[in-house]
């Protein structure tokens, strides 16, 4: 079984819009969608949700008010500034659940209470079986609930005997980036030819080479500026990144999107349907 | 008086909005511009500081001293983030796990636990002309940006005015960077993703009991299903731009559009109008 991991750094530069198309394009697979805290290829799927599951993301603590005697003993153990002793409140999108406050409360005011941060589910959809969640407002622990969704589409491809999966990564290179790229067997970057994607794929690329996954770039709305596309080449080359393919600006890509279509199925004609096909086929190739 | 930029969606222009309407207004007043995207920081690709300081930013981490440790197993028990285990009469630690919270210190009651540090990244302090520009950057690998954050809102404390660029999402990184804002743009585009994450961010805004407004860039591309979602929940729409090739161009090339492009800066004060208009409220 492939694992492969579709990522940016920076964020909007395509990489749902890829992952939706690949899903047309790819035979017996597990679709997966580990942006939880902004997910959007649901959207594309419209999903038939057949299980959806509770996620417990940690904990959190809770003042109860007859009991404190507003000491501040809390306040002056708490490291994340969650503390408000003057409305005797725990700040819950500051407080970490680390516990600290409540094993040193003389009163025992202080209550430790599981945290439903969030739902995950199992769905059908046109392209095939698809792992997602949804990450609650303002919750944390979106790492987490990355590592468990990709466990469970894991478990699903041997079930199914599929032999890929296909990652919709989230933007940035912090922790549910990591979360949905250890352990998996390929990295496909996708970067727009500015100089914020440049910087940003730079970041990217540092980050698969330190958990040492193969990584591949496709170059994105290559027309916006062809001079930034060659620089991104140039790295690419001096780096020993192959570039498997680079797409043209089409605003079919909008359209497809409001449509809730694949590019590739919504305008097969069109010359960025036939990139990403050929962009699929290297991916493939890589791949094997 | 503190504006947070943030969107939900990646890519939608909270990046070109902070770094212009920074500079726009640090030709009159006392500006601070707070790049908070830490994992991603792009601001200073536009605003070219000049820096004057740089440090390094640390979270404590445990370190144990084998000699003291009784393995009485306390730490590990009470640890929530699986920082620290005992194994036999072994005691193994994981830093990178660790959230530097110190109660596995606190509760040790052999005072075999000291704290260490683990580098998470590195606050930079510049200038240009008029405006302060400050902004973190995470080390490649470190899972953790919210404590980065924190310190690099801390340096940015001032009196005038803070533009605080926020990283795309709706989680802790965001919520740390917008968290104590007076006021917060949601910037977004008119496509089913822009409109998908914007309800998300207005959630998370609506927890928090912040103001708030929306700005809409390339505002002709998709659908007006955004504008009809503002109209339903009551949020002012206090801008839309529409596609720009040169806009976009201008961006790729790592430029301000308030310098190469006059017509912008009409959008910018009507943003700025807007935003004034709604904390006068």
């Amino acid at each position: 079984m492939k694992e492969i991991v579709v990522l940016s750094g920076k964020g909007g530069t395509g990489k749902t819009t890829i992952t939706a198309s690949f899903a047309a394009l790819a035979h017996k697979k597990i679709l997966v969608d580990c942006d939880v805290d902004a997910a959007d290829l649901h959207l594309i799927f419209k999903p038939t949700v057949l299980e959806t599951h509770q996620f417990f993301g940690g904990k959190s603590a809770f003042i109860d008010k007859d009991l404190c005697t507003a000491c501040g003993k809390c306040g002056e153990i708490c490291r994340y500034d969650a503390v408000n002793l003057a409305n005797k409140e725990i700040n819950k999108f500051l407080c970490e659940g680390c516990s600290a406050c409540s094993h040193f409360c003389p009163t025992g005011a202080i209550k430790m209470e599981d945290d439903l941060s969030g739902y995950w589910f199992i769905s059908h959809s046109p392209y095939g079986p698809f792992v997602h969640a949804r990450l609650g407002i303002a919750e944390e622990n979106s790492g987490k609930l990355v590592s468990l969704i990709r466990s469970k589409a894991r478990a699903l491809a041997e079930k199914e005997k599929a032999q890929l999966i296909i990652n919709d990564g989230s933007p940035g290179i912090g922790c549910p980036v990591i979360a949905s790229i250890t352990g998996a067997d390929y990295v496909l970057i996708v970067v727009e030819p500015t100089l914020s994607g440049i910087h940003d794929l730079k970041r990217v690329v540092q980050l698969a080479n330190h958990f040492n996954i193969p990584t591949g770039v496709c170059i994105n709305k290559i027309d916006i500026n062809p001079q930034m596309a060659d620089k991104i080449s140039r790295y690419c080359t001096e780096n020993n990144i192959k570039v498997l393919g680079s797409l043209p600006y089409d605003n079919c890509v909008t359209k497809a999107q409001v449509a809730q279509k694949p590019v590739v199925v919504e305008y097969p004609e069109r010359e960025i349907s036939k990139k990403i096909q050929d962009l699929w086929k290297e991916v493939e190739k890589a791949l094997s | 008086m503190k504006i947070a930029i943030a969107s939900g969606k990646g890519g939608t222009g909270k990046t070109t909005l902070a770094t212009n309407l920074a500079y726009f207004l640090s030709e009159k007043e006392n500006v601070t511009l707070l790049d908070c995207d830490v994992e991603e920081p792009n601001g200073h690709i536009f605003i070219k500081p000049e820096w004057v300081t740089e440090e390094k930013c640390y979270l404590p981490i445990p370190q144990v001293n084998e000699d003291k440790c009784t393995h009485c197993g306390l730490c590990s028990q009470a640890c929530q983030f699986s920082a620290i285990a005992q194994v036999k009469d072994k005691i193994l630690t994981f830093p990178e796990l660790c959230h530097g919270c110190g109660l596995c210190a606190l509760l040790c009651p052999s005072q075999a636990i000291t704290e260490g540090f683990r580098e998470i990244g590195t606050v930079q302090i510049g200038k240009k002309n008029n405006l302060n520009f400050i902004h973190g950057k995470l080390r490649v690998s470190e899972a953790m940006s919210p404590p980065l954050i924190k310190e690099v809102k801390k340096q940015g404390k001032n009196r005038g005015i803070t533009i605080i660029d926020a990283p795309p999402g709706t989680s802790c990184p965001v919520i740390q960077s917008i968290v104590n804002s007076d006021f917060v743009i949601l910037v977004t585009e008119p496509t089913p993703f822009g409109l998908n994450d914007l309800e998300l961010a207005v959630g998370m805004v609506k927890e928090l009991n912040i103001p708030m407004a929306v700005a809409i860039n390339r505002a002709d591309i998709g659908d007006n299903r955004v504008q009809e979602f503002c109209a339903k929940e009551n949020i002012p729409v206090i801008m839309e731009i529409p596609h720009s090739y040169e806009l976009a161009r201008c961006y790729s090339q790592g430029n301000l559009a308030v310098q190469e492009l006059p017509e912008y800066k009409g959008y910018l004060q009507r943003i700025w109008d807007g935003v004034k208009k709604e904390l006068a409220r």
